[in-house]
């Protein structure tokens, strides 16, 4: 909700200039990860030895209170991994600092259900990538399915309300949408639907499983529908290029009211652009997170008035604004051009000619060098099965979606 | 036109009440006005003036609406597009009426 008493100001200029905190912040508190799911935009895996220690992250919540900011999206890697993840839970909530935490939901155990539906200020995403076992495991891996509708089920029976089902879409659970919201349904929960970006791991599958533009118009369609019921973290609305703009900011919100902490207190423009092209500072080393957000000279840039090149052109422009642009710099286009996905096809050429893909600046995929899990698009093949760690730990993976944007809305 | 007088009078009404900002709810300034949090809605909320933010800011300490709006030093002649904007503000339960002791 939007309230101005006088004359009504886009909230939108204001956002490209940035805020003095972020809305949506995002903190990835481990890269560890038993599962291995082939999109993981943060090609979770291993623990990094230099994660922050607990009292290195009490002090990052500490100075989110100082400053403000009222929620923290927290993810990994899975973050119940960490030893101390409920006393950082705690801690958090006790310093006004709400939390909203990404799961697979296999620690979500009856007696965790019932503690967390009896605190106040914390918000359970449980992720899960098909409407059906098949779809779902063959992203995120084998039994991963049946753990996430256990933890939804366990979440429910402890009267937590309003758990959110987490759903990234893609090609192969695009024409599950109604079973999806079914599902949560169901299970007093809310759909999330977001956006597959070619980040992380997400870029060795972003080709295959990256919806068509047939399903993309599908998709609007139906979110237009059904967009009061359902949350998509503003995530879509490159899809504003087929007439409407969804409900919601439409902007990228990066370095400008988005941000990512992840677990070595590295501070990236948004979570889906870990790359060292988008690294504003370490809360350690540069002065905390409050100087890096307020001084970085990356997120000056991001705040300065950008160039949209042919987007500017197009007569969507106003509520696509050339579309996402983690998306944009990992599938290789240039910034100040079309989303990889946009909607009236200007991208289309550049996508299929000769491309230079950024090479990955981190990768944390457990089997060895770089980007462990094999993916088989449907009709293809057999499908690999991605995760082979599933039997080594009694923990499924899963990899955070960020409310990034759904902020203006209300 | 009947429809208008009753917004007229609901106007009135929100003017002469005695308001406050809702217990969960955080405002954080900003240079264009102030983000309003509530913790139990998780919802965010933009109070898009100076001048808005610190009639909410206001609220709590004055008898009336009225009483905020001078305080704040705002003109007469937008009063109803304040209490328009409180009105807007109390759907969302960021702002609340108080009970006034009589
Ligand atoms: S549009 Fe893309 S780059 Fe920008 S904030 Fe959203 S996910 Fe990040
Ligand atoms: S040309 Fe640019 S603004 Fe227009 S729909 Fe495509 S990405 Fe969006």
């Amino acid at each position: 909700m939007t309230v101005a008493a006088e004359r009504p100001m886009r909230l939108v200029e204001h956002f490209e200039h940035g805020l003095d905190a972020p809305i949506c912040l995002t903190w990835e508190l481990t890269y560890a990860c038993n599962l291995a799911c082939v999109h993981c935009l943060s090609s979770s895996g291993r623990r990094d030895p230099r994660e922050l220690t607990t009292g290195q992250a009490e002090r990052v919540i500490d100075e989110l209170q100082a400053m403000q900011v009222f929620y923290v999206n927290i993810g990994g890697g899975e973050p119940t991994i960490r030893p101390d993840f409920w006393h950082l839970l705690d801690y958090a909530v006790a310093h006004n600092v709400g939390v909203k935490f990404s799961t697979n939901g296999a620690r979500i155990t009856p007696e965790r259900a019932r503690q967390l539906a009896v605190t106040d200020y914390v918000d359970v995403q449980v992720s899960l990538d098909g409407a059906t076992a098949e779809i779902n495991d063959r992203v995120r891996g084998a039994g991963s399915y049946a753990t996430a509708l256990r933890a939804l089920d366990n979440l429910a029976a402890a009267g937590f309300e309003n758990a959110k089902v987490s759903v990234v879409l893609t090609r192969e659970n695009a024409d599950q949408l109604d079973d999806f919201k079914a599902l949560a349904e169901s299970r007093g929960a809310t759909l999330r639907l977001t956006r597959l970006r070619p980040s992380g791991r997400g870029a060795d599958v972003w080709d295959d499983l990256h919806p068509t533009m047939q399903q993309q118009r599908i998709v609007y369609e139906w979110l237009l529908a059904h967009g009061e019921s359902v949350l998509t973290g503003d995530s879509f609305f490159h899809l504003a290029g087929f007439g409407e703009s969804l409900p919601g900011l439409n902007l990228c919100g990066a370095g400008r009211v988005v941000c990512l902490i992840d677990p070595v207190g590295d501070v990236y423009a948004c979570p889906f652009a870990i790359h060292d092209t988008f690294l504003a500072g370490n809360v350690l080393t540069d002065g905390g997170f409050a100087r890096v957000w307020r001084e970085s000279s990356l997120f000056a840039d991001l705040r300065a008035p950008q160039s949209s090149g042919a987007c500017t052109q197009c007569a969507h422009y106003d509520g696509c604004r050339g579309g996402c642009m983690a998306a944009k710099f990992f599938t290789g286009l240039p910034l100040d051009g079309p989303d990889p996905e946009c909607v009236q096809g200007y991208s289309e050429a550049r996508l299929a000619a000769d491309r230079t893909i950024p090479a990955a600046s981190q990768d944390h995929s457990k089997s060895g060098s770089s980007h462990a899990p094999v993916f088989v698009p449907l009709g293809v093949g057999p499908a690999a099965p991605p995760a082979r760690s599933c039997s080594e730990h009694p923990l499924e993976g899963f990899h955070p979606h960020v409310d990034h944007q759904g902020v203006a809305r209300g | 036109m009947a429809l208008d007088e009753a917004r007229v009078d609901a106007l009135d009404e929100a003017l002469d009440e005695a308001w406050e900002l809702a217990p969960q709810v955080a405002l954080r300034d900003e240079a264009f006005g102030a983000l309003a949090y509530h913790f139990t809605t998780r919802r965010l909320t933009f109070l898009k003036s100076r001048d808005l933010v610190d009639v909410v800011r206001l609220l709590g300490g004055s008898t009336t609406l009225r009483e905020a709006l001078d305080a704040a030093g705002v003109d007469a002649g937008s009063w109803d597009a304040y209490a328009r904007a409180v009105l807007a503000l109390a759907d969302g339960d960021m702002v609340r009426r108080r009970e006034v002791a009589a």
